[in-house]
This record gives C-alpha cells, sequence and structure tokens, in this order.
C-alpha cells in the first residue's frame, strides 16, 4: 500500500494540474449541443479554451461570464444571466453547462440559488435548453475533481428520477473518466455494442471531440451524450463507472434512480479487463463474440513478446490519480518498476493501489528530482522540460499534449487498446537502447557504483 | 473611481497613439477595448497580456500570486526564444490553496516562494505578478515584493494586472507601467556610445528578431535593450541610456516608448520588420534618429548601402515566386496596420488582396488600404464566421492569412491556411522572413492535401470535383447554421 506524501509548499513549480474548472468544461463538451460557460473573468475562460484548442486541434466552445471589477464587487448574478441569454439567442445550445471559478467563489454567492431564480424568470427565454452549474474554483483540484463534478451536475440537472415505467434490460449507463482518449471512448461503445447492448456514454467526447470535417459550422459541440438519453439513465439495467473519480456521479444516479453501478477501476490490463468482459457477458446473457476473444488471444501474445522489454525498467509517472494508478499497474504488471509517481491530490482513494513505496502529491519540480535516473518518463507535454534536463524519454499521456499530434485518437484499453500500449512503450526502450560498450561491461570500472545500484534495486524488489 | 480604473483610463487616454488621436472625447474615454459583453467575449485578460510582455524576460523569474488556474493552465504556451538563459520558461506560482484564501496566508506565502525562488535559482530579478483573486482579498504585493527586495537583495517587481481589471491590451500596457515605475533607469551601464538604441514591442517569436539584429549590428549600431524578446534584466533595466528608439508594437507598449521619451528625452519613432520596404524605413529611421542625437553622419550613407544590397538579394530570392504565385487571391484577417507592407510585397510579386479587416484600423489607415485593394468593398468593419466560412468554401481565397482563432474556420472550410500571428512556426522578420513567408505561402497553396480533401467520397453523388473549394449548394445549407458571433469576436491580437 503505497504512502501520500503531501508536503507543505509556498511555491509551485512547473504544475501538473490543470484547473478544476477546466475539467468541468471539458467534461461538459461530452454532451450534445453544449456551449460550457465559466463563470469568471475573461481569463479564466480563454486560458482553457487555448489549452484545449492546442490539445484537440479543434474548435471550441467556451465562453465566459466576463467578470469585471465592478461586477466583482456588486455582485455577479447579472453577469450570469445576461451571459445565458446571450448564449440562447446566439447560439441555441441544447445544453449550457455553468463552472464556477476561483474569483466568483472567493467572493461566495448562491450560484444554485441565483441560476434557480434565473430559470423562473426567463422559463419562456430559456425553453428547450437545460442549464447545469458545478462549483468549481481554481483553488482546489483539477481535472479529474471538476470533471467528476460537472457529470454529477448533469445527472441532478437532467436525469430523470425514480424508477421509470420499464426497465430495458440491454440498456447501460457508462460514466467515463477523463483519463480516457477519445479513441477509447469510441472503441469502448463498440465493444459494448457487441454484445448486443445499448450503452449510453456520459460525458461523451467521442461524437464531439473526435476531429472530422463537420458539414457545417457549429457554435456548440457538435456531438455527444444526446439529453434524451441522459434524461433516460434512470432506464438503465446497469451503470459502470470507470475509473474512482467517477464513483460520487455513479452513487448520486443510483440513490435518485436505482440504477446499481459496478465500479471499473481501469481498463489497461489483462485481469480488469476479463472482469469488464464478465459484467457485459452475465447482463447481456452472451458470450463475448469471435472477434473480441481474437483481440484477447492476440493481447496475450503482446504480453509475451513485449515483457522483456519491461523487466527491470525504471519508470517515473506524473499524471492524476486514475490514469496514475492505471498506468503504473500497466507498467508494473509489465515487470518495470516504478520509480516515481506523482499526482495531483491526496483526496482518491484510487492512490494507495498505486504499485509504488510513495506517491507524491507535488509538480514537475518534484517530478524532475525524484525520476532521475529513470528509463522512462510518462506525464503530459509539459513534463518536456523534465526530458530535458534529465536526458530521459517523455511518453506522453494524459492532458495537455500540445506539442504532438493525434493524441486524442490513441486508443490505449481494451484488449486491443493494452497491445497498443505494449508496443509504444516497449518501442520508447527499444529506442533507448545503445551499443554494447566494453567500457561499462568491464568488471573493473565502476565496481563501488555497480554495487551500490545492485543492492538498491534489489532492497526495493516487490 | 478606483485607482486602478485611474489608471486605465490614464493609459488609454494615449497622446501618441494614431488611433485615439482620430477619436472624439467620449469615444476616448471608453478606452480601447470594446466593454465585454457576458456570453459573448473572447480574448484574453490583463493578466495574459501583462505576461506576455514581461516574461521573454529570460534570466528573470516569473512568480504568479494566485490560484491555479492562472498560470497552471497557460504556463510554457509562448514561441518567444532566448539565446540563452532558460529560466523564464519556468513556472513558478503560489497555486493559493482554499485555506490560503480563508485564512489570509496569501502574503506570507508569497514571501516565502520568492525566498526559495531567489535560494535555487539566484535570478537577477523576480517579477510578481497578481491575479484576479490575489487583487480581490486584498493581498499587499507591494509591499511583499518590497520587503523581499530588501531582504534578499534582489530587484522584485511587482505587476499589477489582475485579469478583471480589464483586456490583454490594457495588461500589456499595464506590464509597460511596471517596468516604468521599477525597472528601466534602475542600471547604469558602464559602456554606454552614441550609437545604442532599444527595440521595444518585439517579442522575438520563432527566433525572428535574430534575422533582423545583425543588420541593425552591421550598421555600428547597439542594441541596449530588445524589450521584451531574448532580454536580460540588467539589459532592461539600462535602456534609458540608450539614443533611439524603435516602437515596433504599438498596440502594446506606446505608452512605454511615449514615457521615456518624456523622462529621460529618447525620441522613438514607429516601424516594422515585416516587409521589404518596412524593414528598410526602419533601418533608415534608426540611423536617421542617431544623427540627429549627434552620431557621427557617416552612419546614413552605411546604411543606404546596406539597404540597396539587401533589397536586391531580398527581390532576386523573391523573383522565382512570381511564376508560382501571381494571380493567387489572399484573404488577409489580421487587425493591425503592420500587415500592410507584408501586402506591398505580397503584391509585388502578382499576389492579390481579396479581402482584408479594417476593424482595429483607423480612418487614415482605411484609406491606405482602399488604395492597396483592387475592390475596395473587400476591406470589411467585421465578418461573421458564418460569412466567412461561406467565402471560403465558395473558394472566394486561394488562401487565409490570419491567427490561431479562425484557423478552424478556414481548415474546416478546406482552403488553405497560414498562421501569421503569435503561434506561427516560422519567422517572418526582416528582409529573410519576407521570402520565408512568401516560401510558407507558396508551399501550402501547393500542398498536395488539398485536391485530396476536396475530392468527394465514393458514395456521394460521382460529380468530378470542382475547381474551386464547394458548390453553391453546400454554401447555401451550411451558410444559415452559423452563430451570429463576428470573427473579430474571436479575439485576434
Amino acid at each position: 500500500m503505497a504512502r501520500i506524501l503531501h508536503p507543505p509548499k509556498s511555491v509551485s513549480v512547473n504544475p501538473l494540474k490543470s484547473s478544476q474548472p477546466l475539467g468541468a468544461a471539458y467534461a461538459y463538451l461530452g454532451v450534445q449541443g453544449a456551449v460550457p460557460l465559466f463563470h469568471g473573468s475573461q481569463g479564466c475562460t480563454s486560458f482553457a479554451l487555448v489549452l484545449l484548442v492546442r490539445h484537440f486541434k479543434e474548435t471550441i466552445p467556451f465562453q465566459t461570464t466576463a467578470m469585471d471589477e465592478v461586477a466583482t464587487i456588486l455582485g455577479g448574478a447579472d453577469n450570469l444571466e445576461e451571459a445565458i441569454l446571450n448564449l440562447k439567442k446566439r447560439t441555441k445550445p441544447e445544453f449550457i453547462g455553468i463552472c464556477t471559478t476561483a474569483l466568483v467563489e472567493t467572493r461566495g454567492e448562491d450560484f444554485v440559488g441565483e441560476l434557480t431564480q434565473i430559470k423562473a424568470r426567463r422559463a419562456e427565454d430559456l425553453a428547450g435548453t437545460e442549464i447545469v452549474l458545478a462549483q468549481t474554483p481554481d483553488f482546489e483540484g483539477s481535472i479529474e475533481e471538476g470533471w467528476s463534478k460537472a457529470t454529477l451536475a448533469i445527472i441532478e440537472g437532467v436525469a430523470r428520477r425514480g424508477a421509470p415505467a420499464r426497465r430495458n434490460a440491454r440498456r447501460i449507463n457508462i460514466l467515463v473518466g477523463s483519463h480516457l482518449t477519445v479513441a477509447d471512448v469510441e472503441h469502448l461503445r463498440a465493444f459494448v455494442e457487441a454484445f448486443d447492448l445499448e450503452p449510453v456514454i456520459l460525458p461523451d467526447i467521442s461524437g464531439s471531440l473526435d476531429g472530422t470535417v463537420p458539414k457545417s459550422w457549429t457554435p456548440t459541440s457538435y456531438g455527444g451524450a444526446r439529453i434524451d438519453d441522459i434524461r433516460s439513465l434512470n432506464e438503465a439495467a446497469l451503470t459502470i463507472a470507470i475509473g474512482e473519480h467517477m464513483r460520487a456521479p455513479a452513487k448520486r444516479l443510483t440513490e435518485l434512480t436505482g440504477v446499481d453501478y459496478v465500479m471499473l477501476r481501469q481498463l489497461y490490463g489483462l485481469k480488469s479487463i476479463d472482469r469488464f468482459v464478465t459484467v457485459l457477458q452475465s447482463l447481456s446473457g452472451q458470450q463475448a463474440p469471435a472477434a473480441i476473444r481474437r483481440r484477447r488471444a492476440q493481447l496475450q501474445d503482446a504480453l509475451l513478446d513485449g515483457h522483456f522489454h519491461f523487466s527491470g525498467k525504471r519508470v517515473a509517472l506524473a499524471a492524476e490519480p486514475d490514469l496514475l494508478y492505471g498506468l503504473s499497474s500497466f507498467f508494473a504488471g509489465m515487470g518495470a518498476e516504478i520509480q516515481a509517481a506523482v499526482t495531483t491530490t491526496h483526496t482518491s482513494a484510487i492512490l494507495e493501489h498505486i504499485p509504488c513505496e510513495t506517491v507524491m502529491v507535488g509538480d514537475f519540480g518534484d517530478f524532475e528530482r525524484l525520476a532521475e535516473g529513470a528509463d522512462l518518463l510518462v506525464s503530459h507535454s509539459h513534463a518536456r522540460q523534465a526530458s530535458e534536463t534529465l536526458g530521459v524519454p517523455l511518453m506522453r499521456v494524459g492532458f495537455p499534449i500540445f506539442d504532438r499530434l493525434g493524441s486524442p485518437h490513441k486508443l490505449r484499453i481494451l484488449y486491443e487498446g493494452a497491445r497498443n500500449l505494449v508496443f509504444e512503450a516497449a518501442n520508447y526502450f527499444e529506442a533507448a537502447r545503445s551499443e554494447p560498450d566494453p567500457r561499462a561491461l568491464d568488471p573493473f570500472q565502476n565496481r563501488e557504483t555497480l554495487d551500490e545500484r545492485h543492492s538498491t534495486s534489489a532492497s526495493r524488489g516487490h | 473611481m478606483s485607482s486602478a480604473q485611474q489608471r486605465a483610463q490614464a493609459l488609454f487616454n494615449e497622446p501618441a497613439c494614431d488611433t485615439n488621436k482620430a477619436k472624439d472625447a467620449t469615444a476616448r474615454k471608453k478606452g480601447c477595448s470594446k466593454p465585454l459583453t457576458p456570453g459573448a467575449a473572447a480574448g484574453g485578460c490583463a493578466f495574459d497580456g501583462a505576461k506576455i510582455v514581461l516574461q521573454p524576460i529570460t534570466d528573470a523569474a516569473h512568480l504568479i500570486h494566485g490560484a491555479l488556474a492562472c498560470e497552471g493552465n497557460s504556463w510554457d504556451n509562448r514561441g518567444s526564444a532566448s539565446s540563452g538563459p532558460s529560466l523564464w520558461r519556468r513556472s513558478f506560482t503560489t497555486d493559493l490553496t482554499e485555506l490560503d484564501v480563508v485564512m489570509g496566508q496569501g502574503e506570507k506565502k508569497l514571501f516565502k516562494a520568492i525566498r526559495e525562488i531567489v535560494e535555487a535559482h539566484r535570478p537577477p530579478a523576480v517579477f510578481v505578478y497578481s491575479t484576479c483573486v490575489t487583487a480581490l482579498i486584498g493581498d499587499d504585493l507591494d509591499a511583499v515584493c518590497f520587503r523581499a527586495a530588501e531582504r534578499f537583495g534582489v530587484p522584485v517587481v511587482p505587476v499589477h494586472a489582475a485579469g478583471f481589471v480589464g483586456s490583454k491590451n490594457l495588461g500589456n500596457k499595464l506590464a509597460g507601467e511596471a517596468l516604468l515605475d521599477h525597472v528601466i533607469g534602475s542600471v547604469d551601464p558602464d559602456d554606454v556610445s552614441d550609437m545604442d538604441v532599444n527595440i521595444i514591442g518585439e517579442f522575438n517569436l520563432v527566433g525572428e528578431f535574430w534575422a533582423v539584429k545583425p543588420l541593425i549590428e552591421a550598421l555600428g549600431m547597439r542594441i541596449r535593450a530588445c524589450i521584451p524578446g531574448d532580454a536580460r534584466y540588467i539589459d532592461v533595466a539600462g535602456a534609458h541610456t540608450a539614443r533611439a528608439n524603435m516602437m515596433v508594437c504599438s498596440t502594446a507598449l506606446i505608452n512605454l516608448a511615449r514615457k521615456i521619451e518624456e523622462r529621460w528625452g529618447i525620441p522613438f519613432f514607429e516601424g516594422s520588420f515585416y516587409g521589404v520596404s518596412d524593414t528598410s524605413d526602419a533601418l533608415r529611421q534608426l540611423a536617421r534618429l542617431l544623427v540627429d542625437q549627434g552620431a557621427d553622419g557617416e552612419l546614413l550613407v552605411r546604411t543606404e548601402a546596406l539597404i540597396a544590397e539587401e533589397e536586391r538579394r531580398v527581390w532576386n530570392r523573391l523573383a522565382p515566386y512570381r511564376e508560382r504565385l501571381a494571380g493567387k487571391r489572399v484573404l488577409l484577417n489580421t487587425g493591425g496596420v503592420k500587415s500592410w507592407s507584408v501586402v506591398a510585397a505580397l503584391q509585388e510579386i502578382g499576389m492579390e488582396i481579396v479581402g482584408t479587416m479594417t476593424k482595429k484600423s483607423t480612418d487614415e489607415d482605411k484609406e491606405r488600404i482602399k488604395a492597396l485593394l483592387k475592390n475596395e468593398k473587400h476591406a470589411f468593419d467585421s465578418l461573421a464566421p458564418r460569412d466567412l466560412y461561406a467565402k471560403l468554401a465558395g473558394g472566394e481565397a486561394d488562401i487565409m492569412l490570419s491567427g490561431g482563432r479562425t484557423q478552424f474556420i478556414a481548415l474546416k472550410a478546406k482552403t488553405p491556411w497560414l498562421d501569421i500571428n503569435q503561434e506561427r512556426a516560422y519567422p517572418y522578420a526582416g528582409y529573410d522572413g519576407m521570402v520565408e513567408l512568401v516560401k510558407r505561402i507558396d508551399l501550402e497553396i501547393h500542398n498536395p492535401i488539398w485536391a485530396q480533401v476536396r475530392e468527394p467520397a465514393p458514395w456521394m453523388d460521382g460529380a468530378a470535383p470542382s475547381p474551386t473549394t464547394g458548390d453553391a449548394d453546400f454554401v447555401a445549407r451550411t451558410r444559415k447554421k452559423f452563430a451570429s458571433a463576428t470573427v473579430d469576436e474571436m479575439g485576434e491580437c
């Protein structure tokens, strides 16, 4: 069980986190016809927007309540109302997802009450648009927390409460965490459909951020979970939550609708994927189809071929808790050693399961120190300075990835994705291989350092 | 009126700004940025603007005092280049927690943060930026910076540009004020000469100033400080000893150039390194100002000789492109005046400008633009995304030159596009930069993907692809689906 270290600091050096409202707005993009609205100053929106554009290479329809000094002093309710009405008029969204920021939360207002009043007063103007709000100040949390709160807000605001007249035995709700890529979500849907089940995925970024050339210019998200499907979440036979940070929304959905939930911590390892398949088999009453069985055999083969490259390798990871857990479990499961695990928060229950002695809550300043001597860094693009400084290659995962193309389209989950992951990581190790060097092998050279390294790595043994 | 507002008002009443001079008193009072409409606003905040201006000072540490988003969502995102120090790329933020805000621990945390940075990196200076939250809870930035500077023996510069005071542009100017209040004039260099110049408002994006600097130095001038591109703190601190200033991006830092002139009597002119004639003009004016200030008149002769040689060289290098680009139609979606010298060069090799935005231009500029355009109706004050998309999808231009925010309108309309704003990947300044720009335009227009992406899918009604982009029906169908927002609301800078 990992120990969580959370040393107090005065200055964060090269932050690992992105902000909590960014995570919430990102989740809102997984709803069709959505415009996420930041309640804060315009910079709060523009920084988040630019970062998402750099990651996805797509237009990102974020809007802002444009709080200025005066509104901050007098209260932001008017700005909130004006913004909602303007958005409604100009872009005709089906859904407006509001996320609060540090600015308005520091001032502190009854946002929920304000929104309720606005909705009541402007019922006619706002008909046909669902509006929800998540409180996501920047001074706590990161993407995971914002994503989780936004999903919860969507469920509370849109899903029908109570048991439905008729349950659909084939229908399942899948609440996916922020760490899944567009390709992961696309593949997940096809995988579940292969069992003749009807998945509703929330948030569903696979339709809205999948990088296509739409037939027209749309000022809202152009795909994602449909409002009608969110309304009828209560008709499903089961909810599957993927990632610990989706537990809260899943639990809430159970409370509101009576639909039970199953928690899947990760989908990167053979055993976890098998568990998922078992759930799907029992729900559908069908055995896994031949294509999926073949994928499993291919993953087995990739594990056999690939594990030589991982054994004894030292890997340093920095990511939000669920991605950190999933990938460090994957690397440890391949025989690598987790030299460092750095994350964004101490509150996630998943952290203690990370296969590493300690998990550090920190930034890339910490990461640079802890990752020295590692064979591979695994984190997002902001680790590039650490990679340059340490001279260790960086495998880019998570968000943001702004200096490589195609990261949203990397499939890394389920049998097929896990096989990709084996090959991707193994190729980093393969590329870093150097020619045998007589000096390095000379038994009379470097005796002391060799002895030392040997004993430390032995004492770290699992 | 708050002091921040008074300050903003004063900044907007800029006597050296042409746009401002052309306005009447009421319009002037409103300032140069539009009031923001909630739900229909775009672009960065004042903090963003301030950091853009100061962060390229490469050997200083830049510490952002606030909650995470201001720095966490924005660091390592600008393309300025450094010829040496890398400290400016490292991100420092106090990353305030809820507890810090509630318990009022911000000032203490800030003080400790400055100490940790100074101890770890020994920078020549620390810039400390306030943000909305720390401004709102009333952290006394000046006092903490003053005390820290005293205690640690390093200049600690407070930058008051919290996001909610206004636009990115106001933030640019507030950063200029911070330099005036705390930095420029604080160090007296011991090697002053009558050939010293400052370049103000040059950001050295993708290192493009390095294509110009050798020209200036070949004339025997010395660049005391380029503010802020690839600057060292001590050079900025000694910038008051130069003999002439060139103002490159006037929108951002005109207040800085004017106030330096007022305070230290250094004359300035506004110029640009984009385009052949503008680059020549800039060199000429620098030389002229120095000679007026007492430098040897021989400088003017040397300058003309260099310009003649460089212009001959650049036109020779541009000539081969005439054949490939003559008659190609350019849509220019950028507000500033500086693009106009680029236009002259594009026209020189036979390209045609089929449209441009004049929203940010003065009446005088608009006249110049009309003179350059074949059809004056093609100067648009504002253009809705749907209209821009329709134009491009309808094949009205062979390429659009703009910034990143309208990138996807062009790309989704399957139209060649080139980034000429701050996120661009190639240097376009100076004589060689002009060749680079034309080369990039050529490569973009003639990229083989355009023919491929415009090909109809096998399952579509099998009409052969039209020579331009799309069919009229398609355009008509998609037009009406746009939002009513205008393109310049998408926040080009």
